[in-house]
């Protein structure tokens, strides 16, 4: 069975600064699998760099099988054209730590645009579809709403929906809850424990520990661009074999 | 230790109500003395001018002239049309200077440069004299002429303006491209849009909330630009104003009756411009404000609840 995502060895630096350092990881179909770690160690940019929003510097990144940006002729390797970025792209969604949903578009519209535009589909079929999705994440009732009026909660569910509606086969979360109020973080947690259910793989940032070990299936803490730990949440949240696992742990547990 | 406090009246009672405080305001002297001398001041040139010798009559007797009609016509058309070609252009210069490509990004900010930094007025002139050094124009199988029969006032009026405006616009469209939050556009990308789209769907529609006002602005701007245009034998309403005053020798009661018309026509440009940046600001506040339409109905119904007896609180 081929990883879902398979990296080996990925670099990535911002001008001097080197922010991953050689990660080595895979993530199976159907998996979801948590990056946790302190701020500034690297999680989001690997997340980033999996559909390709960031350029990796070395090492290989693979989907599903097929490496991330590039194509492999012989030994040598080809760019991707934006447009083939943009293929592949389809296939993966993503949830913001800000949502970034758009403003101008209501909650049903905003679920619509990939669809109708990238996909080619019918107004009326991707609308159907986009109040099932909306009606799956609890917020059949705010269809018509713009995003000013949804609270924060309301509106990273609909970023769900929205990226659910390209029916993907990985879904990448960046801190999806961290800019959430704390009464509001159950119902988004709740949505994407449904999607775990459903067999969807995710690759989660987070910093919900009871998330992750609640619906987790491996866990990888990073520090300072490297691979500290990983395995089972059980084992890595209550029992690090790690120094700087346990002093972190012992900072957010 | 608590304190029981013996409440005066029956129980049942409401709690009466706190007294209004009743205080001699301050009076602002300063502000009546300064209203007098303002009033007094409109009140001398009000005066001033009723003394001088105009022919008032002149105005309405020419307002709805022919030559007045057509000149504003043509005065609307040429600001349109030249404006057009300004926004299309400035967004295309926007969108060169923020591309990646070096070439495009010098050629947009070179472009900027110059016609941003030589007057208007002279880039008339430049355009309607080029038939000085040209006398042929010759595009190959495309088209071929004398540049008199090419170089039209219109032709003449529309490249001054509009490659003048499209300068000014560049720099607006620029401001809100980069006034839209970068996470947009990778939202978009994550969902596979390309970026033609990700501009096209996303992004524009986001700056124009940005781009509108002052887009207004130079609407308004553009249209009074045009009094400028009798310097390329452009037909528009000062001109139009200019003949008649020839003709009926009161120049300056021409001039009034444009300014006017200008008056009007900015005026309506002006509540355009308010129900344009209405439409763009949806999503961006919870509630629009209300028209000036439905302010007035609002107005009158809780008027109507006043005289009602109601209490207005709000």
């Amino acid at each position: 069975m081929t990883a879902m995502v398979k990296a080996e060895g990925v670099h990535k630096s911002f001008g001097a600064v080197q922010v991953l350092k050689g990660i080595d990881l895979e993530v199976a179909p159907r998996e979801v699998f948590c990056l946790i770690g302190p701020s500034g160690s690297g999680k989001s940019t690997f997340l980033r760099c999996i559909n390709h929003l960031e350029k990796i510097n070395s090492g290989r990144l693979y989907v599903d099988g097929e490496l991330v940006g590039y194509r492999q002729k012989g030994d040598k390797l080809y760019e991707l054209r934006d447009r083939e970025v943009a293929e592949k792209r389809r296939d993966i969604g993503m949830v913001f730590q800000r949502f970034n949903l758009f403003p101008h578009m209501t909650a049903v519209e905003n679920v619509m645009e990939a669809p109708v535009q990238v996909k080619h589909e019918s107004k009326a079929v991707a609308r159907e579809r986009a109040l099932k999705l909306l009606d799956r994440v609890g917020l059949s009732d705010k269809a018509g709403s713009y995003p000013s009026q949804l609270s924060g909660g309301q509106q990273q569910r609909v970023a769900i929906a929205r990226a659910l509606a390209m029916e993907p086969k990985l879904m990448l979360f960046d801190e999806p809850t961290s800019a959430l109020d704390p009464e509001l973080v159950g119902d988004v947690l709740d949505v994407m424990r449904g999607l775990a259910e459903d067999g969807m793989t995710m690759v989660v940032v987070t910093h919900e520990m009871g998330f992750a070990r609640e619906v987790g299936d491996s866990v990888v803490f990073m520090d300072d661009g490297v691979v500290v730990e990983s395995g089972h949440p059980r084992e890595v949240l209550t029992n690090p074999r790690h120094e700087r696992t346990k002093s972190f742990l012992s900072k957010v547990l | 230790m608590t304190v029981e406090i013996d409440k005066a009246g029956p129980k049942d009672a409401p709690p009466p109500a706190p007294e209004n405080i009743k205080a001699i305001p301050v009076r602002h002297y300063g502000r009546w003395v300064t209203a007098v001398v303002i009033i007094g001041v409109l009140a001398s040139i009000v005066y001033a001018f009723s003394q001088g010798d105009v022919n008032w009559g002149a105005i309405p007797d020419y307002f709805f002239d022919d030559r007045i009609l057509k000149g504003a016509g043509m005065t609307v058309w040429i600001t349109i049309a030249s404006m057009v070609l300004g926004v299309v252009l400035g967004i295309l210069l926007a969108v060169m200077r923020l591309s990646k490509n070096p070439v495009s990004a010098a050629i947009a900010w070179g472009y900027i440069w110059f016609f941003r930094g030589t007057p208007v007025y002279v880039q008339l002139l430049v355009w309607f004299n080029l038939g000085l050094i040209f006398h042929y124009i010759n595009l190959g199988p495309i088209y071929q002429d004398e540049w008199s029969d090419f170089m039209t006032p219109f032709l003449a009026a529309l490249l001054g303006l509009g490659l003048n405006e499209a300068a000014y616009m560049a720099e607006i469209c620029r401001a809100g491209l980069l006034a839209v939050d970068e996470g947009q556009t990778e939202a978009a990308h994550a969902l596979g849009m390309s970026h033609a789209k990700t501009l096209r769907r996303i992004v524009l529609p986001q700056a124009m909330r940005v781009i509108v006002p002052p887009t207004g602005n130079e609407f308004i701007n553009m249209l009074k630009t045009t009094s400028l245009l009798a310097v390329v034998q452009y037909g528009e309403l000062l001109r139009g104003a200019q003949d008649i005053a020839q003709d009926s020798g009161s120049t300056t009661e021409m001039l009034f009756l444009a300014a006017l018309w200008y008056l009007i026509l900015t005026s309506v440009l002006s509540v355009g411009q308010y129900y344009l940046e209405r439409y763009y600001a949806r999503g961006s506040s919870r509630h629009l404000p209300m028209t000036p339409l439905q302010r007035i109905r609002a107005n009158l119904f809780s008027f109507s609840n006043r005289s009602a007896g109601g209490v207005g609180t709000s």
